[in-house]
């Protein structure tokens, strides 16, 4: 009887599974997703501090330098293979910051080279960081309008 | 400043992780509801605290994103009126797309792919 039902209910078949698979560590992967991506942002404000106090950047270009640097580091540590066991440990503490977005496009670039330059490189850059970007510059055009006819 | 980066950088990735582990949302998604968060909060006036308080902590993660989307716009609609809303937002975040586009690139052409 129980058979057959894991095999007819889909609900019942998921709730199955739900006990059977070993819990998710959920403190270890929360412990390990704060460490790193706090510690990526600590490096990032040390970033931003060089530009601020060494380079004479305003706060805007210091934080565009922040963002330019992380990226780099990101784009290389994906290409030598580093960042992907980063992002094994660490989960949401690499891919949350900025080092995830970077990781995003260069990943899926660098995987799919030989179907082309233009459909292999040119359209997967964007396969993740496009849906981010059209959310992102969609709804801050959206709060643009709004304050330019209503607020501003 | 170093610790305060560390701590509230720590607590954005750390509400991300909860996520992964218990809503099955892909990694993706999340990505976007980040954004849309950063967007939403900073157009009503609450990440611009945050980042004060924080630093690179606020900046760094993607959040941080949708608020210098949201930044730009306002200081380009301050300038230039409306069509501030459709310059202002790129104008702000083109280091980090223009950087990810270069980089993106230039890794793929010059590493190897590797087995996963």
């Amino acid at each position: 009887m129980d058979k057959q039902r894991v095999h007819t209910n889909p609900d019942h078949y998921a709730w199955l599974t739900d006990q059977l698979s070993p819990p998710s560590p959920l403190g270890s992967g929360l412990f390990r997703a704060f460490w790193v991506g706090g510690l990526i942002c600590a490096i990032g404000q040390a970033i931003s501090d060089i530009g601020t106090r060494w380079l004479d950047l305003s706060a805007q270009n210091a934080s565009a330098l922040t963002c330019i640097t992380l990226i780099l580091i990101t784009a290389l540590l994906t290409g030598v293979g580093v960042f992907d066991k980063i992002g094994k440990y660490a989960g949401a503490g690499s891919f949350v910051p900025i080092t995830g977005f970077a990781n995003a496009m260069v990943s899926p670039a660098l995987e799919f080279r030989r179907e082309g330059l233009v459909l292999g490189v040119g359209a997967k850059l964007f396969t993740i960081a496009g849906p981010v970007l059209v959310y992102g510059v969609g709804a801050s055009v959206v709060y643009g309008i709004i304050y330019a006819l209503f607020i501003h | 400043m170093y610790v305060k980066a560390f701590l509230v950088g720590g607590a954005i990735c750390m509400i991300g992780e909860w996520l992964v582990l218990r809503t099955k949302l892909t990694p993706a998604r999340i990505l976007v509801c980040y954004i849309l968060a950063g967007v939403v909060l900073s157009a009503l006036g609450l990440y611009a605290p945050i980042v004060e308080f924080a630093g690179a902590g606020a900046t760094v993660p993607l959040t941080g994103f949708g608020h210098s989307l949201t930044q730009g716009v306002k200081h380009a609609v301050e300038e230039s009126g409306l069509i501030g809303a459709f310059t202002g937002g790129l104008s702000a975040t083109a280091g980090g797309i223009a950087a990810a586009v270069l980089f993106g690139t230039l890794v793929a052409f010059l590493f190897k792919p590797h087995a996963k």
